[in-house]
């Protein structure tokens, strides 16, 4: 289990990096924390010709408050947000996402962007930001864009970042105090990959919701109206009101075949909003 | 001479350093701040890597090996390897068929994972590119992947000479036919998945050539380094002479490490052709993919009892799937032919009836894990009684009390005719209830949960037979039988003591209890004890460790070869002191006379330093000496727990937790109570392994599905309770001591009780769980199935 052989290079600036990846005619991965990448590489399940590290690149590091989001970079890590050393504007909800994130070796190191740059339907922050309402800003030398994350991920460990696109920053919205939260995961043991995911933003008092469903085999199914769900428009008593019946058509149109698998994803989800609503 | 220490009083110590004391083990200073010395440790000038091109394929003939020109002095393949021969493990049991294990693949590949060339570079990095860069012509056979549909006529043939697929049918009745009419019967199927061992340290092995002793020496992380060598002579038609096997520290062996590798004969050959030192170090996906497989059982089972719930028989086939080779030494039937001889447990039945079938396919060979056989067996028996429980309206614990052999039948000869040495199993069984209230439980159960999850409770019990000899291993004509166990002693010239064992320690703490072992019988300070181990040219031949056979082996042999030196130093000792021999006692480390005392560092200066001092008449036989050992009766201790788990089950995600788990065990007199804590805490783990997490699955073509343990799931730390234990310690009455071997008990039961305790939990939804391991898919899978079974029909 040794890495294929490749070219390396640790930019020390963001432009810098932009300009590996807009040069290198060869097979680029980049690399952050390394916690999926590293394993890949040495299984040869990838095998790039050039590995880009921009763990060097100041600006990634960064954190801002700006108006009513908070602008993560791409290479603070899950440590850094478990412990509280970067800003929260979720009301923990994102710390506590964090700190349940595989182990600490892992958190110490992999990082928010490289997570989902990844795109593993399995990981925590592809569906924890998607409920949250995240935004992604891409960035290459041509230029940024900006997508919410729900358009990012398009399927298992596939994106639509572009061929010399970097996830730069993270935009998490600020949340509400109206606003009521539930993430529940199921892992067969403490540390593994999901096996299903329920994450809920739900505001009464503004009758939005945002649902998602993952850790399933394609990207998560994000739901932004709660007329299906709850049979009709969010109120206080949306607890008694969700409809497990309708989750479970919603996942077997997904293609979730399975009965079992289904069961647990319904109820993965039941527990998100009774965790909401608590 | 009388020697005060031979027979201590049993369970009596737990002071000092003898036997029976809670000393911190020796060997952890070193293991515990990083500076043991494991394979991958070791560092040889000029030393070069091996990756391995293994097969894609689970059952495919090899139509070319194609090797780049630029690689060819670096590759070789079976073709290069002239004169080696295929490694062989025959069982003489009567109908075994035959199996070649060629150590590179010649002509066809049988298994995911076989070794098919192995290239050679100055880093493992750049010999997996060399690997990577060779490629295989394969023609793709149809793949045997179910040992149950492979032995239905027409299956394609692992082996074709054989004509089917298995190695060994075995057949054992007793009166079956009386149990027929029993008031009970339940008949159920039960399976067990496979699993790989993982202990934290892979296989790994560093071969050299030295010149001038004209011998090859071969680190490896092995259990059983005589028979690796015994093995590699037969493999590379060498003397055994001309071969040491040395296992340094050893990062946990569980049976996966007491196999002879194709890898290990593969360096030894590579490491003579190319002049230099050679290594390869197992990594995390071929430890998953290609080796260390075992534990794959099918139970077909009937119980038979009387409305008390008494067993009126049980009749069983069982399969197991060997794989597609017969393992070094053990051979291909260890699993399956045992099943037959202990599936009756420690219960009482007057009939009985079990064939077996131990069945090739296309996947790893199966090799001995922990508990071996009975571990699958125990899963199957237990799960049964509490069926057994259910029909008869009793509590699953009664049900055990009611058949369990009695303390007033020992020595006891079960219905397969294991000879029970010792033990009171009823009271193990009465105390693991007691200690699990399961009163309480049962109270708990009525009033129901907040959170909706629901409570269960399950017991099981085993036994183990342990440290068996040549009267129960010659009847299987395996490479491998056990005689007596030899151990060196030595004193040195300032008074230390040197133990020479053939077994070895990979976790065990052997060089503490049997440094014990030595103060026991000589009162040296164990501090002043060095036990050495693991390395054929300094240690006397065993057959290892293995079978839970070390403490009672080599522990019993330690002390037959200290009581001897202790007689000797007694002698030296009396002439100094210008006694009778016969009026000198040895205690505390001296010899004691009325005349005054004289220590053995004193005498072993005087023997050594002072031969001037010593009379003419002086017994000549000196202070080292080396001598064997077997129990008075050599058809094994046994050794057994009664666990006893409370779980939670989450019906809506169908997570497990365990919330209580009590182990009464009775390993005879203990040594060390405290590394069998270690012991027992390190076998629950592996076997809430099995009960809960642990599964290599396999595809209709035979691809091992959990390469990463990213996807063979291991139990961690958050996932272990921490047990509450007791010991009961009745002595053999067979063995030095009393002591009993017990390393493997603790992974034997878990799987079992915490199946029983789940299904306890799941039964009012009309859930039956009979496979391991039980999954959250699985529970959903089968509360679903109940609720599906449960609905009117429309």
């Amino acid at each position: 289990m040794k890495p294929a052989p490749f070219g390396y290079e640790r930019p020390r600036d963001l432009q810098a990096a932009l300009a590996v990846l807009a040069e290198a005619d060869a097979s680029v991965k980049i690399i952050a924390g390394g916690q999926s990448l590293g394993p890949m590489l040495n299984l040869r399940l990838v095998e790039p010709e050039l590995i880009v590290d921009i763990t060097g690149v100041a600006e990634l590091k960064q954190v801002e408050r700006r108006d009513d989001e908070l602008v993560v970079g791409a290479c603070v890590t899950h440590a850094d947000i478990e412990d509280g050393r970067i800003p929260d504007v979720t009301r923990g909800a994102m710390r506590r996402v964090a700190g349940n994130i595989a182990y600490r070796a892992v958190r110490n190191r992999g990082t928010i962007g490289g997570s989902l740059s990844h795109a593993d339907p399995a990981a925590d922050w592809i569906s924890a930001l998607s409920a949250l309402g995240a935004k992604l800003t891409l960035r290459s030398l041509a230029g940024s864009r900006t997508v919410a994350i729900e358009d990012f991920i398009v399927g298992a460990l596939e994106s639509t970042l572009r061929a010399g696109e970097i996830v730069e920053t993270v935009h998490v919205p600020a949340m509400p105090p109206s606003v009521h939260w539930g993430y529940v995961k199921s892992c067969r043991k403490t540390g593994e990959f999901a096996h299903a995911i329920g994450a809920v933003m739900i505001d009464p008092s503004a009758a939005t919701v945002r649902v998602v469903i993952g850790a399933i085999d394609s990207a998560p199914i994000v739901m932004t109206d709660a007329d299906e769900l709850f049979g009709g428009r969010i109120t206080g008593d949306y607890k008694e009101r969700f409809d497990p019946r309708v989750a479970d058509a919603i996942l077997t149109k997904a293609g979730v075949s399975d009965a079992a698998h289904r069961h647990i994803h319904v109820n993965a989800l039941k527990r998100a909003v009774r965790e909401a609503a608590a | 001479m009388r020697n005060e220490r031979d027979f201590p009083s049993a369970g009596g110590a737990g002071v000092g350093q003898g036997v029976g004391a809670r000393l911190p083990r020796k060997e952890d200073d070193r293991l515990m701040r990083g500076r043991g010395q494991f394979v991958a440790d070791i560092r040889l000038a000029g030393m070069q890597d091996v990756a391995f091109v293994r097969s894609p394929l689970a059952h495919a003939r090899i139509r070319a090996i194609d090797v780049p020109e630029r690689y060819r002095a670096s590759v070789f393949t079976a073709a290069d390897l002239v004169g080696v021969k295929p490694i062989r493990a025959v069982s003489g049991l009567p109908g075994f068929k035959i199996s070649e294990q060629p150590v590179l693949a010649i002509g066809k590949v049988r298994q995911v994972g076989e070794l098919v060339a192995m290239c050679v570079a100055p880093t493992r990095a750049e010999a997996e590119d060399i690997a990577a860069a060779v490629t295989l012509d394969l023609e793709e056979l149809p793949t045997v992947y179910d040992m149950r549909k492979a032995r239905e006529p027409g299956s394609a043939l692992v082996h074709e000479e054989w004509g089917d697929n298995v190695f060994l049918e075995t057949n054992f009745e007793v009166d079956i036919s009386r149990a027929f009419d029993a008031p009970i019967k339940v008949t159920r199927e039960i399976s067990t998945a496979r699993q790989c061992m993982s202990p934290l340290e892979g296989r790994g092995v560093v071969a050299t050539f030295d010149q001038r002793l004209d011998q090859l020496t071969l680190y490896s992380a092995a259990q059983m380094p005589h028979i690796t060598r015994s093995g590699l002579s037969e493999c590379l038609g060498m003397d055994q002479g001309r071969i040491r096997v040395v296992s340094p520290d050893v990062g946990g062996g569980f049976g996966h490490k007491g196999i002879l590798l194709p890898e290990e004969v593969c360096l030894s050959w590579l490491t003579m052709r190319r002049s230099h030192p050679v290594r390869w170090t197992e990594d995390r996906r071929e430890h998953l993919t290609a080796s260390s497989n075992c534990r794959e059982h099918h139970y077909r089972i009937t119980v038979y009892a009387d409305r008390d719930g008494r067993l009126r028989g049980i009749d069983c086939e069982a399969t197991v799937d060997s794989g597609a080779y017969s393992s070094y030494p053990f051979s291909a039937c260890l699993e399956a032919a045992q099943v037959a001889s202990i599936l009756p447990g420690p219960y009482l039945m007057p009939a009985y009836r079990c064939r077996t079938f131990s069945v090739a396919t296309n996947k790893c060979p199966i090799l001995p894990y922990r508990g071996v056989a009975r571990t699958g067996v125990c899963f199957a028996l237990e799960l049964m009684l509490d069926l057994v429980a259910a029909e008869a309206g009793l509590e699953p614990g009664e049900v055990r009390l009611r058949n369990l052999v009695r303390p007033e039948q020992m020595p006891f000869d079960n219905i397969t005719k294991k000879h029970f040495d010792s033990g009171d199993y009823p009271e193990a069984m009465r105390r693991a209830l007691a200690s699990i209230d399961i009163n309480g439980v049962r109270a708990r159960q009525r009033r129901g949960e907040m959170d909706g999850r629901r409570i269960g409770v399950g017991v099981s019990i085993y036994c183990e037979q342990a440290a068996h000899g040549t009267s129960v291993y010659s009847g299987w004509g395996i490479p491998m039988v056990p005689g007596h166990e030899q151990a060196s002693a030595r004193l040195t010239p300032d008074g230390g003591l040197e133990l020479r064992v053939g077994v070895h320690s990979h976790g065990q703490g052997m060089e503490t209890t049997l440094a014990q072992v030595a103060h026991e019988m000589l009162g040296v300070d164990v501090a002043r004890v060095r036990v050495i181990l693991g390395d054929t040219a300094m240690t006397p031949y065993s057959t290892g460790t293995w079978g839970s056979r070390s403490m009672v082996m080599a522990g019993g042999a330690v002390a037959t070869a200290c009581r001897e030196l202790g007689e000797r130093a007694g002698r030296i000792g009396a002439k100094l002191l210008q006694h009778d021999p016969a009026a000198v006692v040895l205690q505390d480390g001296a010899v004691r006379g009325v005349n005054g005392s004289v220590t053995l560092n004193e005498i072993a200066h005087t023997w050594y330093r002072r031969p001037q001092d010593l009379p003419a008449d002086v017994d000549p036989g000196g202070l080292e000496v080396t001598s064997g050992y077997k129990p008075q009766r050599d058809s094994g201790t046994f050794s057994y727990a009664a666990h006893a788990a409370v779980v939670a089950v989450d019906p809506d995600l169908g997570e497990i937790e365990i919330l209580d788990y009590v182990i009464v065990e009775d390993g005879g007199v203990l040594v060390n109570p405290m590394v069998v804590d270690g012991q027992i805490y390190g076998g629950l783990a592996q076997g809430i392994g099995t009960a809960l997490y642990e599964e290599m699955p396999f595809d209709a073509a035979g691809q091992p599905l959990a390469t990463t343990l990213a996807d063979y799931l291991l139990p961690g730390p958050t996932e272990v309770p921490a047990p509450r234990l007791d010991h009961m310690e009745t002595p053999s009455p067979y063995t030095q001591f009393g002591v009993k071997g017990i390393g493997e008990g603790g992974a034997i039961a878990p799987p079992a009780a915490i199946a029983n305790a789940v299904n306890d939990a799941l039964r009012p939804l009309g859930v039956e769980l009979m496979q391991s391991p039980i999954t959250p898919h699985r529970v959903v899978e089968a509360i679903l199935a109940a609720r599906e079974a449960e609905r009117p029909a429309a």
